[in-house]
């Protein structure tokens, strides 16, 4: 609700918006600078809320069927939680990096802000290639998508992220590619914000995968 | 309706079709939605008249029982997601932006993707007619029914264009929140927002969680019909049950997104055509976010005789029936609005008064189905159709015709005839109580839902005579309605801004409406605030900033492009299966022609254009004097 | 439990006769929910009742309110005059946001104390009848494990006791529904998970009167829904006893020789899908056709109303059954193959000659007409 301080004003932000000065002296923070900043955050925060209700439907679609192997190997004889922390550890590191990156965009070190970004970028490919393996290990165990209910259960969750990371790595590729050559704006800002909440919440998604799907699979 | 456009590059003449297909502006969405909805009605009745017509008579042959069941399937999936849904966005497209004093949504370019999604989406779901798998399943889609090893691939196509609308639907929602936190114009507080914007807020708040459960239902639906998925087939370990609970954990709250913006527009109409304010107005905003609250909690009583067990059966049921309270608090505030007035018998007044009978018909009927030893009996007869049909004819079709009387004027420049619009109601309303009310009886006398035939000699053929006969008495209003139409476009005399001395903000704006609504925004100064200027003296509300360039986005073809290749990728995943493997390849290239076109709308700059202050000046003038 | 709802019954009965009688008018006995002849669907009359008198003064008000309002307070033509606009009551508000909840408080105290009370496990009563209802695509099976028969069909069941059924389905979801008796129970697939069947439902009821009833398949399950009708048959407890020694005995030889080649022709076409023997062991992917000659209908819907008409029913079945109730070609689905160009028309009459051999001496009820 805080953004709503000021009622939507569409028409006076928008010519500070195309002049792409803010002073930084003032209150917001560079990606709230704008009607459309804020728009974009709203609707980013909105998105991510109706996507942790898809997530959470997952969730229980495993949890009811995680018992499910029909006869296949189990989750306690797949996971190898070795390696599944070694990933954590990556995606939690790049959703550091990704404050970081944010943390310069608002000082407008535009410079700075790509390299961070270019480190998320590299962390989460990272994370996606030991996905990946993890995944094709698992397929020479016999834990296909189509072996069990358990099986299908497990790739739509795991899978399901493993899908948002990609599709996060794209976003990103987009957003550098086309601020390659800019300085910080406040029509780029928002856009690096919202990215970088986006990631936020795919790192929030993992932890529970991790505990709910990694962990608990191993004790059950 | 022409606006002055000025793009950036100077002006440019754009065909009408280009202009539809790349507009961005909320009052043409509203326009497409209207017109795609109401087409769409039309073949949902017509699948309508052939289920009355196969069942007028017992053992009749007008469709065999795969006909009637694809028949039914998309009547129930066309009406629901396609006709209800789309017509309400119609009129929110075309009057929340207005009653809130904004210039459009928060996020145009969305909003002509969320379209464009459900353009391709219904599409999607229609292009089964001519592959020959049509849905068979019902439009609730149960498992193993719709698994291709019972009934083909036509649930695929049911489950794909679900996937493609639905998510546009989910922008939607999205949207219109955005939009009413970001963009109210100043002084429009909370509770000073019109009701129907009120019913939008919350209804969009349902839509943004209600719809992703239907999303991953539907993605395991899929991934079970198309790629082997195994979620709910039981030989590997799956659970049919679990669809059915993802579908009705979206599926009630959806019932209520269908019908909140329902009463928002009953709540518009009834006062001004009463000439007095909403009779307890917090009173109603409350019950709105009551209604909406408890409707996450009540999915259960859709499977009582799943066999769930006599506690999840007792707690559901009573959580349900609770939404009697809330909604008992609007039907008496709206009875006590119209109490005291001057009540003036418009077709759009008729329309609500004929909802007050027939919903609230319908939903004690929803309570007494909330009970589950006695819905042991009802379900899945003939009763449950009846209740249906009260509430969601009763609720948002008449909502949709009441809304289309009211603000026709402002959304096309003339004014419906009132006589043809009497007639219209006379017969859809007679022809609705004949069809339906019987049908109650129907149920408890022994006859369930979705057969295509029943035999002779059970006391079931006069009923279904006569629930035939109002079927075509629906029709014939329906048809009165679309003559109206034509003779409106035809002869209708161009409409006042302001035809029925309005309260709210959109008939303080000039009709037709300026592309960007408002030359200045309003300044808000009270709950009706049109209405309050009025009682002033003031001729409209008063501007609350100078006169200034008007910031606009520009139009776009992306939000067609990127529908239509999703829509290839869908068409691909499923003639895969159904044809032949390699168009695999084509599903592919459907995704890879999404993920271009929304690389090209991140790296390409839009940063709008702008009409200039003088054209915004030259116009008002004409707008105020007209 | 049967006395309890006896109790309540006697309490309810008088009482709602007379509502049943304004409410429902008519609907025919064997199969209207308005004509109870069971203790489930008696319970579920007196509920449904109640609410909808409820209802019917929640109506009452609505419309009394609406008449007032439309009458008193229309405006009068070229009336341009602004009534008092007034905000609310709070009084007003606080009534009818406190009437419905007591309403609704009352009848939930009611539905739950009901729905528990009808959801009592009678599996492991000793006085309990147990069957096993299997639903198939689209035709129900009726297993008595404890009396070891199978039929198919006919569902018979002694009068006024209590029936406890275990059901579940081999293909997709159907619905077990007799309203003049009891409400529905899904029959649910389900995984075979660690040798227990998910999704498989119990539940009981009873029959407070001989006769015939009709039951019906209320949930979408195939082009056949509308025809995967049931009769249940219930006698009288000592004539029910008879059946089902009747039903232990082996199937009836053919005397003549016309029914001899029939016997032939069906061990060559029909042995791998039915059986003739209500004590056959093997699961077959048909139903069992021990006392097929006493069906009541052929196929659930074909009438059989006596003899003739029964073998002319055999007959159009055996000939066409995709004509009478028509499938989907699809892997899911165990279809009957019509057999009019596999067998000669003499080869046909044989088969339905030997066919109407296949009854027990206990005849369903007379009442038992279509
Ligand atoms: C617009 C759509 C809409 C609306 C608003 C409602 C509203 C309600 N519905 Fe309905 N319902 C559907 C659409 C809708 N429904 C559909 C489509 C299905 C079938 C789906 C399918 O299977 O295909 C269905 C099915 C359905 C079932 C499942 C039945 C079954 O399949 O066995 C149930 C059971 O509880 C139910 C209950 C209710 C209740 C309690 C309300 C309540 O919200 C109603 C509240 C309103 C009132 C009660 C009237 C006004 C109140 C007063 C005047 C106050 C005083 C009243 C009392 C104290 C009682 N509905
Ligand atoms: C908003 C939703 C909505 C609406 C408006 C309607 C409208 C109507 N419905 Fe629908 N109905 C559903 C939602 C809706 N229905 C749902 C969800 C189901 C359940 C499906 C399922 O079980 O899965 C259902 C099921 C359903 C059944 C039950 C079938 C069964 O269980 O076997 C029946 C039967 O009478 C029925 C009848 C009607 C009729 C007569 C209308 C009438 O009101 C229609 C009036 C409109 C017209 C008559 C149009 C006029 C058309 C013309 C004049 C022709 C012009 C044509 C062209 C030029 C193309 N409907
Ligand atoms: C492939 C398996 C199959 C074969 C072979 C088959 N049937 Fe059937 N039969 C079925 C099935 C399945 C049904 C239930 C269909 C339904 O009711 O929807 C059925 C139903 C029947 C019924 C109705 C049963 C009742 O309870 O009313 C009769 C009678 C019958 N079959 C006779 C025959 C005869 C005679 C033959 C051989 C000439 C035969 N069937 C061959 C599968 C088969
Ligand atoms: Cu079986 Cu419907
Ligand atoms: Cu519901």
């Amino acid at each position: 609700m805080s953004l709503t301080a000021e009622p939507g004003r569409l028409g006076a932000a928008a010519p500070a918006a195309r002049a792409g000065a803010v002073e930084k002296t003032e209150a917001p923070p560079i990606e709230l600078a704008t009607q459309e900043g804020r728009n974009k955050l709203i609707g980013m925060w909105l998105f991510i809320a109706a996507e942790s209700v898809l997530f959470a439907s997952f969730f229980a679609v495993y949890l009811a069927l995680r018992h499910s192997t029909m006869g296949g190997p189990t989750g306690k004889e797949l996971f190898d939680l070795k390696l599944v922390f070694l990933a954590t550890a990556l995606l939690l590191s790049s959703s550091f990096t990704s404050v970081m990156a944010v943390l310069n965009m608002r000082r407008l070190q535009a410079g700075a802000m790509k390299a961070w970004l270019l480190a998320t970028w590299l962390l989460g490919a990272s994370f996606l290639a030991l996905e990946a393996y993890e995944f094709n290990h698992y397929v020479h165990m016999g834990h296909t998508f189509t072996s069990s209910a358990f099986g299908t259960a497990f790739y739509s969750l795991v899978g399901f992220h493993g899908a948002h990371v990609t599709f996060g790595l794209l976003w990103l590729f987009a957003l550098l590619v086309r601020n390659l050559r800019r300085e910080v704006t406040p029509y780029i800002a928002p856009k690096v914000y919202a990215f970088s909440l986006y990631w936020h919440f795919v790192d929030l998604v993992w932890v529970f995968i991790f505990s709910v799907v990694y962990l608990m699979g191993k004790v059950a | 309706m022409t606006t002055i456009s000025v793009p950036v590059g100077g002006v440019r003449k754009k065909s009408l079709l280009w202009d539809y297909l790349t507009t961005v502006d909320h009052k043409k969405i509203a326009h497409l939605y209207f017109w795609t909805g109401l087409v769409y009605f039309l073949i949902g009745g017509l699948e309508a008249l052939l289920i009355r017509t196969q069942l007028a008579v017992p053992l009749n042959h007008v469709l065999d029982g795969k006909a009637y069941n694809e028949v039914l399937a998309m009547h129930g999936t066309t009406m629901i997601f396609f006709v209800a849904m789309p017509l309400l966005f119609a009129l929110m497209n075309a009057v929340v932006p207005l009653q809130i004093g904004a210039r459009d949504l928060a996020f145009p370019f969305v909003n002509a993707l969320s379209y464009w999604l459900y353009f391709f989406g219904a599409l999607l779901t229609h292009v089964s007619f001519l592959t020959g798998d049509v849905p068979q399943g019902g439009w609730t889609g149960y498992f193993p029914l719709a698994h291709p090893d019972y009934t083909g691939y036509g649930m695929s196509y049911y489950a794909m264009g679900l996937q493609l609308s639905g998510l546009g639907t989910l922008l939607t929602g999205i949207n219109f929140v955005a939009t009413i936190v970001n963009h109210r114009a100043p002084g429009m507080t909370y509770m000073r927002m019109p009701l129907f914007t009120w019913t939008t807020l919350i209804a969009s708040i349902l839509t943004m969680f209600a719809f992703p459960p239907l999303t991953a239902g539907l993605f395991l639906m899929i991934y079970d019909q198309l790629f082997g998925g195994a979620a709910f087939d039981p030989a590997k370990g799956g659970n049919p049950i679990i669809w059915q609970h993802l579908f009705w954990i979206f599926g009630h709250p959806e019932v209520y997104i269908v019908a909140l913006p329902a009463f928002g527009i009953f709540s518009e109409v009834i006062p001004v055509f009463s000439r007095k304010r909403l009779f307890g107005y917090p009173a109603m905003v409350v019950a709105t976010a009551l209604i909406a609250f408890f409707g996450f909690m009540v999915w259960v009583h859709h499977m009582f005789t799943v066999g769930l067990g006599p506690l999840a059966n007792g707690v559901f049921g009573v959580a349900t029936t609770i939404i009697a309270v809330p909604t008992g608090i609007k039907i008496f505030n709206w009875i006590f609005t119209m109490w005291g007035g001057k009540v003036r018998m418009t077709s759009a007044m008729l329309w609500s008064v004929g909802f007050i009978i027939t919903f609230v018909m319908g939903g004690v009927t929803g309570v007494m189905m909330a009970l589950p030893p006695a819905d042991y009996q009802y379900h899945d007869t003939y009763f449950i159709v009846a209740h249906f049909h009260y509430v969601l004819i009763g609720g948002t079709v008449f909502s949709v015709f009441a809304g289309a009387y009211y603000w026709w004027p402002k959304m096309f420049g003339k004014l419906l005839n009132e006589t043809l619009g009497k007639i219209h109601f006379w017969l859809f309303f007679i022809g609705f109580h004949l069809t339906f009310f019987i049908q109650h009886f129907l149920g408890l006398w022994g006859m369930q839902r979705r057969i295509f035939t029943y035999l002779p000699g059970q006391g079931f053929e006069l009923p279904n005579l006569v629930s035939t006969i109002g079927a075509y008495t629906m029709a014939l209003g329906v048809i009165v309605f679309a003559i109206n139409i034509v003779y409106t476009f035809v002869k209708g005399k161009p409409a006042p801004a302001d035809p029925w001395d309005g309260r709210t903000l959109e008939w303080a704006t000039p009709t037709p409406v300026p592309e960007y609504n408002f030359a200045r925004l309003p300044l808000i100064r009270g709950l009706d605030p049109f209405w309050l200027e009025k009682q002033a003296g003031n001729k409209t509300v008063p501007p609350a900033e100078p006169y200034a360039d008007i910031h606009m986005p520009n139009p776009s073809i992306l939000p067609f492009m990127m529908s239509l290749s999703l829509f290839i990728a869908g068409l691909g995943f499923i003639f895969k299966d159904q044809y032949h493997p390699s168009f695999l390849y084509l599903a592919l290239f459907g995704v890879a022609a999404t993920l271009l076109v929304m690389f090209l709308r991140s790296v390409i700059d839009d940063e709008g254009r702008h009409v200039p202050r003088e054209l915004v000046e030259q116009e008002d003038a004409k707008g105020v004097s007209a | 439990m049967v006395r309890q709802g006896r109790k309540k019954g006697a309490f309810y009965v008088p009482l709602f006769t007379l509502l049943a009688l304004a409410l429902a008018g008519c609907g025919d006995p064997r199969v209207s929910a308005l004509v109870p002849q069971g203790s489930n669907a008696r319970e579920s009359l007196s509920l449904i009742q109640i609410s909808a008198y409820i209802m019917f003064g929640v109506m009452g008000v609505v419309i009394f309110l609406l008449a007032v309002v439309l009458i008193r307070f229309r405006a009068k033509p070229g009336d341009r005059t602004i009534p008092k606009q007034v905000e609310g009551s709070n009084l007003l508000e606080f009534i009818w946001t406190a009437i419905p909840v007591l309403i609704i408080t009352v009848l939930s105290i009611l539905t739950v104390r009901l729905t528990f009370s009808m959801a009592q496990d009678h599996s492991d009563d000793p006085n309990a009848l147990k069957i096993q209802v299997i639903a198939h695509q689209y035709w129900w099976e009726f297993r008595y494990p404890d009396l070891g028969i199978v039929t198919a069909q006919d569902l018979y069941i002694p009068v006024g006791k209590k029936i406890s059924a275990e059901l579940w389905s081999t293909d997709v979801i159907h619905s077990f529904w007799v309203p003049a008796l009891t409400g529905k129970m899904d029959a649910n697939p389900g995984a075979l998970l660690d040798g227990k069947r998910q999704n498989a439902n119990r539940f009981s009821f009873d029959a407070e009167t001989v006769g015939v009833f009709l039951g019906k398949c209320a949930e979408l399950c195939g082009p056949s829904h509308a025809l995967m009708e049931f009769k249940v048959v219930v006698l009288p407890e000592d004539e029910f006893n008879r059946w089902v020694e009747a039903m232990k005995k082996p199937a009836p030889k053919p005397e003549t020789t016309k029914a001899a080649a029939g016997e032939q022709t069906f061990q060559k076409n029909c042995m791998a899908c039915h059986a003739l023997e209500a004590t056959d062991p093997a699961n077959r992917p048909g139903p069992n056709l021990a006392n097929i000659g006493n069906r009541l209908t052929i196929a659930g819907v074909l009438p059989a109303g006596d003899d003739a008409e029964r073998a002319a029913s055999l007959r159009r079945w055996i000939e066409a059954p995709n004509a009478v109730k028509p499938q989907n070609d699809v892997p899911g689905t165990v279809i009957m193959p019509p057999f009019k160009d596999k067998l000669s028309p003499e080869a046909l009459d044989q088969l339905v000659d030997f066919l109407m051999l296949q009854k027990v001496d206990v005849a369903p009820p007379k009442a038992a007409a279509r």
